[in-house]
């Protein structure tokens, strides 16, 4: 009796599996109707949440800079951005809607001001941890302030800013839905006017289920971009990377656990 | 400009702050669910990751969850939550449960693991065992970063308790909901200032707890490490 009710529910969910997979695809785009289906949706969030994540780095790496450079700077402008992360995205929305019309800004400005929670600090706790003998041996060989940054600190602080981008682009792109409440929002307009407001479940599964794994891809690339960034990370096989083993966040040695974004949130959200 | 003089003009009308649609009535309600939801998800998640911390097992599956929760859309979840279970408080408040799970799960579980190894190896040493471990020493140093995760999760639901409104329940976004229904700019600029109100106040309640809860010899270096 239990095996058999068991079984009705396996079916059941596997149906339910196969019906929402089959709305996806047929609605995936109209032949000769480049504005309709989920195709032109997917490729707005993609738009909208890369725009905010490269406007966000383009912010946060002079800025960090500077903080890096210039220490009293730093608690002050990471209180800022703190207090600007507090704020809930639907509201912040709502409130630049007057001055940004519903332009692509609308969701770009906010969503770009919430990355630097995450990527100021890491571009900071990035650029502060590249050694001191490796920066004085940049000085010894005549290197200047300049050089030095660009052809030094930078790269050696490459893993620990691409973990920053990691965070933020994965909450990016999860937090773009909500600006379909402002009618942008690409993958979230499928879920609120597909499948809410019609009350239909078919294209809310299928809305999340493209937010994963957008945000999955988008981490995967990340990563491929590291190691092609880090040649002389690879191969090594070393256990623990003594550079990404200790967390900018509690300052403290967290040995093997998790990687780098994991405890970036852990600590500094 | 123009705006701004709207705004003064929405929050100074006395209409605004009485009966079941005004401001105190919404605020309450706002509360009531954000409460409702952190309190549920904390009695959940802080036990669960003070024993996957204390044990060290399941490090990898709170990651993971961790990692997947981050990439889930909220409204997704949302309106998914309520359209199986219909609308009301219990699907809504599950809602926020769901969301608030992970940040606390997860912040309880790496603020465990990151007591440091010489601290628990003084607590052994001076006779302390298992639990008492867990309760003298793992939970007080890890009291700062729990408080981090309910802070995550707390901002989280209030923000995601605003687009509640939008299945049919009261609460702050009520005024945002239906300011764009009327096409009244101003409703939902009243309304959106209130959630940022709502927001920093809960932030503002998060760094006084933390005065308040962690052991005065950790708040010093805890402050230093933020």
């Amino acid at each position: 009796m239990i095996a058999a009710e068991g079984g009705d529910w396996a079916l059941g969910a596997w149906e339910w599996v196969v019906r929402v997979t089959e709305w996806g695809t047929a609605n995936w785009s109209y032949p000769g109707e480049p504005d309709r289906g989920i195709r032109p949706l997917v490729l707005e969030h993609m738009r909208l949440s890369y725009l905010s994540i490269l406007i966000g780095l383009v912010i946060a790496l002079p800025l960090g800079l500077a903080c890096a450079r210039w220490r009293p700077l730093y608690p002050p402008v990471l209180t800022g951005v703190n207090v600007l992360y507090s704020i809930p995205s639907i509201a912040l929305f709502f409130l630049i809607l007057p001055y940004t019309g519903f332009s692509d800004w609308t969701a770009i400005v906010p969503l770009s001001l919430y990355t630097l929670v995450i990527l100021l600090p890491n571009v900071v706790d990035g650029l502060r941890q590249v050694p001191d003998h490796v920066r004085q041996a940049a000085v010894a060989m005549g290197f200047s302030p300049l050089r030095r940054l660009v052809a030094v600190e930078t790269p050696v602080a490459v893993p620990v800013i691409i973990a920053g981008l990691r965070v933020a682009s994965v909450a990016t792109i999860s937090m773009v839905s909500v600006a379909s409440l402002v009618g942008l929002g690409g993958l979230g307009q499928l879920i609120l006017s597909e499948g809410f407001r019609r009350q239909f479940d078919a294209p809310i599964v299928v809305g999340i289920v493209l937010v994963v794994l957008l945000a999955f891809v988008t981490d995967a690339l990340l990563v491929l971009a590291q190691y092609l960034l880090t040649p002389w990370a690879r191969g090594d096989g070393r256990r623990g990377r003594p550079r990404r083993g200790r967390t900018a966040a509690t300052g403290t040695p967290t040995a093997a656990v998790p990687p780098a974004p994991e405890q970036r949130t852990a600590g500094e959200r | 400009m123009d705006i701004l003089n709207e705004l003064v003009a929405w929050f100074s009308d006395p209409a605004q702050w009485t009966g079941p649609a005004g401001i105190p009535a919404r605020l309450g309600e706002h509360v009531h669910y954000s409460l409702l939801g952190l309190l549920i998800a904390t009695v959940v998640a802080v036990p669960i990751g003070l024993f996957t911390g204390h044990t060290g097992a399941g490090g990898f599956l709170t990651a993971s969850l961790a990692n997947f929760a981050r990439a889930l859309p909220t409204i997704g979840v949302l309106f998914l939550i309520v359209l199986a279970a219909g609308i009301g408080l219990v699907p809504v408040v599950a809602a926020l449960v769901a969301l608030a799970v992970p940040p606390i799960l997860v912040n309880t579980h790496e603020g465990v693991r990151g007591v440091e190894p010489r601290l628990r190896d003084a607590a052994l040493g001076m006779g302390m065992r298992g639990r008492e471990v867990l309760f003298g020493l793992e939970l007080p140093v890890a009291t700062p970063l729990i408080l981090i995760g309910m802070r995550t999760a707390a901002v989280q639901v209030v923000a995601t308790a605003t687009i509640a409104a939008y299945v049919g329940v009261g609460g702050l976004g009520r005024y945002i909901v239906d300011g764009q229904a009327r096409q009244d700019l101003t409703m939902m600029l009243g309304g959106s200032v209130l959630v940022v109100a709502l927001a920093v106040a809960t932030t503002l309640l998060f760094a006084g707890l933390r005065r308040i809860l962690v052991a005065p010899g950790l708040r010093a270096g805890a402050a230093a490490v933020r």
